[in-house]
């Protein structure tokens, strides 16, 4: 019994899934996903509606088994000991419930008391919980008057409750205004320099860009790239997009730069064009210098810094205009 | 010193959380929390002391001399009483337990007690529990009723104590099956249809299905001539119904004649092997025993693959 993890020191991986596999009836919702994740990573999970970023972290949470392949969480094999497991995640569902009639300082005993913690200790740490994702002011009030923003708070306060290493996100701050996102940013921004292992799935890329430390993209239940932003924008090649700003000739500039190479798309606004560029950067610099030479009064032309969106856009071909 | 406090503390900790582990917290604090407990105890009451009422008032009606003391009126009060007892129990007990898991996991609060450390035998003993620990408030609150009869005589205290076992033999039943129920479908609503039609084929299933036993027997003796005691084991049909258990145990004599039917020109009628209600429990232990264990087996996933 003591031997039942596997010990390779401080290198094993919180993650580790190999060619992992879920059917739901005949469809097939993993096709076999790769995926590593090390100690104390921020990892970014996207992907568009069903591509099976939920599935995956249920199977993560030991809530589901998958067909084939294997899920390792901190070196346990989630179906051979998930009480192991358990131990070390904290899941938070994309969709989940509470107990309306617990206030929430007793559902935070409730889970205390689920993974064990005695009372003494509990009556210690759920205050700071609490402070963590303030709310310290609701703590005597009904969970089921606690607004949506307060409740997803709540339920990452519980995730934290047995100090887990792991955190697994399943959109955390989806349903939430613009401000409680921001908050949520902050609380997990902490989390990280606690050093917590963090999973977490989102559609607000722009958001996770700042704190996330690689990304990991998946679709149709296979996993696309993964690491770091700049990596994978490299990997995918993804193209340029030029902001260049005229003091006027703008049409004539415009005919210009649709004959030029590497130029794939134009898209005009008021004052400026917007480039789709196919070069690197000695094309780019040899653009520039061809307008120069031509006479256009060029007041900027600039890279637009490609986002996560625009990254995540392009790897699943849901579009490819610069916003 | 220090240490022999820290160690008895603990003691006495680790006493509490195994007898009140956080599910069977929980669960006593929400359900007394919920509206619904209030109102099915105020309409048990309710159901219990109108029947208990009008019986009383025909019993008197009927023997014609009211007011007088009469144990044998006394006694027709206690049976139809503790018959309107288990019909109360057994509308209240599939109820009671019919949703407790697939409530949970509407409310999507399941995956998340799923992912605790608590054991799944943890959490569907404890549902049980706390569901029977209920039903067995409400039921001690109709006590004040018997207290009635007592006074009348007519009943021993022996007798009375059976047929309360009896009732909690009844909820545990009733609630492993609505547990079982719970778990394995998704739906509530589906749940709850699903333990009451059991809890009617235990009823009036196992009767019919005795009648319709019977009377085939005995025309296949009237044709045949067969030996009658070749179906004596029809009796143990009755067996498999609570109704007539419960009257196995106001009338004890109704189990011999049960398991020696038709036995009218023979002399040598032996006494039944055991009271009717007797093989009722040992058949339905094993039974909600085993719906017990599906639901253990089943409420999480099965993720160990062979
Ligand atoms: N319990 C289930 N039964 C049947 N199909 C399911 C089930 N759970 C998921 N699926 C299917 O599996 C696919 C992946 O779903 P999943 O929830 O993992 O997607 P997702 O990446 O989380 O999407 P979203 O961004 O919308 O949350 C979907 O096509 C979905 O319909
Ligand atoms: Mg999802």
């Amino acid at each position: 019994m003591e031997n039942i993890q596997v010990n390779y020191e401080e290198t094993v991986p919180m993650i580790q899934i190999r060619g992992l596999s879920k059917s739901f009836g005949s469809f097939q919702a993993l096709k076999g996903i790769d995926l590593t994740i090390a100690k104390g990573t921020v990892f970014g999970f996207v992907g568009p509606n069903g591509a099976g970023k939920s599935t995956t972290m249920s199977i993560l949470a030991t809530l589901m088994a998958p067909d084939s392949g294997i899920a390792m969480v901190d070196g346990f094999d989630v179906t051979k000991h998930p009480h192991e497991v358990r131990k070390r995640i904290g899941y938070m569902p994309d969709f989940f419930g509470v107990y309306d009639q617990f206030k929430t300082m007793e559902y935070m005993h409730f889970y205390g008391a689920s993974y064990g913690i005695p009372k003494a200790e509990r009556d210690e740490l759920i205050p700071n919980l609490l402070e963590l994702v303030n709310l310290s002011d609701k703590k005597d009030a009904y969970v089921d008057t606690l607004s949506r923003g307060m409740k997803q708070r709540l339920c990452l306060a519980r995730c934290l409750v047995h100090d887990p290493e792991l955190l697994i996100l399943d959109e955390p701050a989806s349903g939430l205004d613009p401000r409680a996102r921001i908050e949520m940013r902050e609380i997990l921004k902490e989390l990280k320099t606690m050093g917590k292992t963090i999973i977490i799935s989102s559609h607000i890329l722009p958001e996770l860009a700042e704190m996330v430390d690689e990304i990991g993209v998946i679709e149709h239940g296979l996993m696309r790239a993964i690491g770091n932003v700049n990596e994978i924008q490299n990997r995918l090649r993804v193209k340029r997009y030029l902001h260049i700003r005229l003091l006027d000739k703008m049409d004539e500039a415009e005919t210009f730069l649709r004959d030029r190479p590497h130029v794939n798309k134009l898209l005009r606004e008021e004052d400026k064009i917007n480039v789709h560029f196919g070069g690197g950067d000695e094309e780019q610099a040899e653009l520039l210098r061809s307008m120069m030479s031509y006479g256009f009064e060029i007041v900027s032309f600039s890279e637009a810094q490609s986002n996560l969106e625009d990254v995540f856009l392009e790897i699943t071909r849901g579009g490819a205009d610069p916003s | 010193m220090s240490v022999q406090k820290t160690a008895k503390a603990g003691g006495f900790g680790n006493w509490r959380s195994k007898m009140i582990n956080p599910v069977l917290d929980k669960e006593f604090r929400l359900r007394m929390r919920s509206p619904r407990a209030m109102w099915t105890l105020f309409f048990y009451l309710l159901a219990i002391g109108l029947i208990s009422l009008s019986a009383i008032y025909l019993t008197q009606e009927l023997s014609g001399r009211s007011g007088t003391y009469n144990p044998e009126e006394s006694r027709v009060l206690f049976y139809f009483l503790s018959f309107a007892q288990l019909g109360l129990i057994s509308f209240m007990a599939p109820g009671l337990t019919a949703g407790v898991i697939s409530g949970e996991r509407e409310k999507q609060t399941l995956n998340l007690l799923l992912t605790t450390q608590q054991s799944s035998t943890t959490i569907i003993l404890s549902k049980l529990l706390s569901s029977l620990s209920f039903m067995v408030l409400i039921v001690i609150s109709t006590l004040p009723i018997y207290g009635i009869m007592f006074l009348y005589g007519g009943v021993s205290p022996k007798q009375l104590l059976l047929v309360f076992v009896f009732y909690l033999f009844m909820m545990l039943v009733l609630g492993s099956f609505g547990i079982l129920f719970s778990t394995l479908l998704k739906r509530t609503m589906i749940s709850v249809i699903s333990t009451y039609g059991i809890t009617l084929f235990i009823y009036a299933g196992t009767a019919i299905l005795f009648f319709i036993m019977l009377s085939v027997w005995q025309q296949a003796v009237n044709n045949q001539g067969m030996t009658t005691s070749s179906y004596t084991w029809i009796g143990h049909i009755l067996a498999l119904n609570p109704a007539t258990a419960l009257y196995s145990i106001l009338e004890p004599s109704f189990s011999d004649s049960v398991y020696t039917i038709n036995r009218w020109n023979g002399g040598q009628t032996k006494g039944a092997p055991m009271a009717l209600w007797q093989e009722f429990m040992i058949i339905y232990s094993v039974l909600s025993a085993l719906a017990l264990w599906l639901s253990v087996r089943k409420l999480r996933p099965r993720l160990k693959k062979k």
